[in-house]
């Protein structure tokens, strides 16, 4: 089950004067979790933005699923079979946590009868480790982990294949954090889902992914498995892979025992 | 129970029910009305033949299950599957706490009514004691010029002043012009078109010059303000202003008091003279009434106690204005949308608190006679 579910050919995004991805080539595979690093302004979220739709690119092609982004038409059945989490959530202000579970099932399942949403909606918040109670609550009474759990909540509603996830240990305390990373991990497993996940942190990089993917130099620099990318010869490679943070990084996942 | 895309019955009556089929989201309404249909119960289940599932297929089998009194381990899974059922079934455990009653309409109507009284109780307290606040701080920042923030009171001079003369003048051009039109069209039966200049003489001196302003700058200015702190709020400014050691009464709130208790009487005289321009406009255009009659009359209506009584209400206004605006923007919380509403409420309760105080201030001065 290698296939490629985000194929991703000498794509180019510029903002003005400003080329941010030139030649860009990404593949990735299916049921796996890849993180995707880099220095600030090196279009991370340029990145995914462009891979959703959300951005059209100025050049290159990109296909997720099987189907085209690039093209004009709205890509509606890609729509439907990924999951995204943004940055802070992302979430509904003016709609409790339930009702922004339930979105996405109307919108694609508008036969879906009520009752069965609202229990559907119900079964992701508890899935994503959100006590009980929780789904009657509005987004801005929740804490920032809380957030980011109903956010996934939200991403995972329609069953997606393919989950995008933005930072989503950002801002979380480190015990949030773990707990997070241990969450997603549990879910890819169950799910089978395959995650696009940038991030900063090393210890989710550590943890989870399956594969690592720098960027630099408006390219992906390298791909490949943690041995792989700590190998290779690039400054900022090696400052990241190789600074104190890093190491501590390692270490706590030594002492781990993973 | 008959056959169907997910279920198998066997013939014999003990058999296990053989599941198989898609088991996703999209088939799960389906699926649910065939599980639901039939009262047997099936001995035991073999699910292995199921080709796809995901969380909400495994969602409706254990709900399924659970109705018919068998245990989730005693499905046969394949291995996939079992740790998703698994997962969903952890969840599950949880108890939902349940939902508080509703109220009925009449309570909850009631209830709101009672909650907006208290609130505009626990309003009207706060913004005395804002205005108690700022003047208290005034007072002390006058003996020390070192407080004084002369550029920043220039700079909201030229924002909500200078900037708004365009409008203000247009718009009590044109509030004149109408006036003038209305007083035509009643006074021509009677003959009395001469009156005309009398009626926008007395409007714009004593009501509309001031009102009107304080109207437009109550939308422009007192909007600006809250937005403009509340922001910095929302951005935790005000607390570093405070750890910093300043006080953001006098940085924030005292020069936007100041400019527009300069600027809005100054505003006001040009809405004043706008006003009898519009009316000058129409006399002289449509009615037919000489340029110098129109003016020599202007002069014989035109008395100082007139003006003054109008005018008086200036500073009045500029402070409602300010204090509003600037209260509004310190009770933003957190985030962009409490901005939003705290903008919309100042500006509501400026424009009817200028409204307000000006019909009062009408109904006095007519009792005294001034």
């Amino acid at each position: 089950m290698s296939d490629a579910v985000i194929r991703i050919r000498e794509l180019k995004n510029q903002f003005a004067d400003q080329v941010v991805h030139e030649g860009l080539d990404l593949d990735v595979r299916r049921g796996e979790i890849l993180g995707v690093v880099g220095g600030s302004g090196t279009g991370k979220s340029v990145l995914m933005r462009a891979i959703l739709g959300l951005r059209p690119p100025q050049g290159g092609s990109i296909e997720v699923l099987g189907e085209s982004v690039t093209s004009r038409s709205e890509p509606l059945a890609v729509r439907r079979r990924t999951g995204v989490l943004f940055q802070d959530g992302a979430l509904f202000s003016s709609l409790t946590v339930l009702e922004n579970v339930e979105v996405p099932l109307k919108e694609h399942f508008p036969g879906l009868p009520g009752d069965l949403r609202r229990e559907l909606a119900r079964m992701r918040i508890r899935l994503v480790g959100l006590p009980s109670g929780t789904g009657s609550k509005l987004p801005s009474e929740l804490s920032g982990g809380m957030r980011k759990r109903a956010g996934l909540a939200r991403a995972l509603a329609l069953d997606p294949e393919l989950l995008f996830l933005d930072e989503p240990t950002a801002g979380l305390d480190p015990v949030g954090a773990a707990a997070f990373d241990e969450l997603l991990r549990t879910l890819q497993r169950a799910l089978g889902l395959t995650v696009f996940l940038i991030t900063h942190d090393l210890d989710t990089l550590y943890a989870i992914c399956d594969r690592i993917a720098v960027l630099g130099q408006r390219r992906i620099l390298v791909i490949g498995e943690r041995s792989e990318v700590e190998a290779f010869d690039d400054d900022w490679v090696r400052d990241y892979f190789h600074g104190p943070r890093a190491r501590a990084a390692q270490a706590a996942q030594g002492r781990g025992g993973s | 129970m008959k056959n169907s895309d997910w279920i198998q019955v066997p013939g014999e009556p003990n058999g296990r029910w053989r599941l198989c089929g898609d088991w996703r989201l999209p088939s799960v309404t389906l699926l649910r009305q065939v599980l639901e249909a039939g009262p047997d119960r099936p001995q035991g289940l073999d699910a292995t033949a199921i080709e796809a599932m995901d969380a909400a297929g495994a969602f409706v089998l254990l709900r399924w299950t659970q109705r018919c009194g068998l245990d989730a381990d005693e499905i046969e899974l394949r291995d996939e599957h079992r740790r998703l059922l698994e997962t969903v079934r952890r969840g599950l455990e949880m108890e939902e706490p349940p939902e508080p009653p509703a109220e009925s309409l009449w309570r909850s109507a009631l209830g709101g009514l009672g909650r907006s009284v208290l609130a505009l109780q626990a309003n009207s307290a706060r913004l005395l004691g804002f205005l108690g606040l700022v003047l208290t701080t005034l007072l002390t920042s006058m003996g020390r010029p070192r407080q004084w923030r002369v550029t920043a009171t220039v700079h909201h001079m030229q924002q909500s002043g200078l900037a708004a003369l365009p409008l203000v003048s247009l718009l009590s051009f044109l509030v004149g012009a109408v006036v003038a039109f209305l007083g035509a069209t009643v006074l021509r039966d009677f003959g009395a078109e001469l009156f005309v200049v009398d009626l926008t003489t007395y409007a714009f001196l004593r009501e509309f010059g001031v009102l009107l302003t304080a109207i437009l700058l109550a939308g422009r200015t007192a909007s600006a303000f809250t937005a403009q702190i509340g922001t910095m709020k929302s951005r935790e400014e005000i607390d570093a202003i405070r750890t910093l050691g300043q006080d953001p009464i006098v940085l924030l709130v005292l020069p936007r008091l100041l400019a527009l208790l300069i600027m809005l009487p100054l505003l006001s005289v040009v809405a004043t003279l706008a006003g009898l321009l519009g009316g000058l406009a129409v006399a002289v255009w449509s009615l037919g009434i000489p340029l110098e009659l129109y003016i020599s009359r202007v002069q014989e209506t035109a008395k100082l106690s007139h003006y003054l009584t109008g005018l008086v209400k200036a500073p009045v206004f500029a402070m409602v204005i300010a204090l509003v605006g600037c209260l509004e923007g310190f009770k933003v919380a957190g985030t962009a949308q409490s901005v939003g509403e705290r903008t919309t409420s100042a500006v509501v309760q400026s424009i009817s608190l200028v409204i307000i105080i000006d019909a009062l201030a009408a109904v006095f001065f007519m009792e005294m006679g001034w």
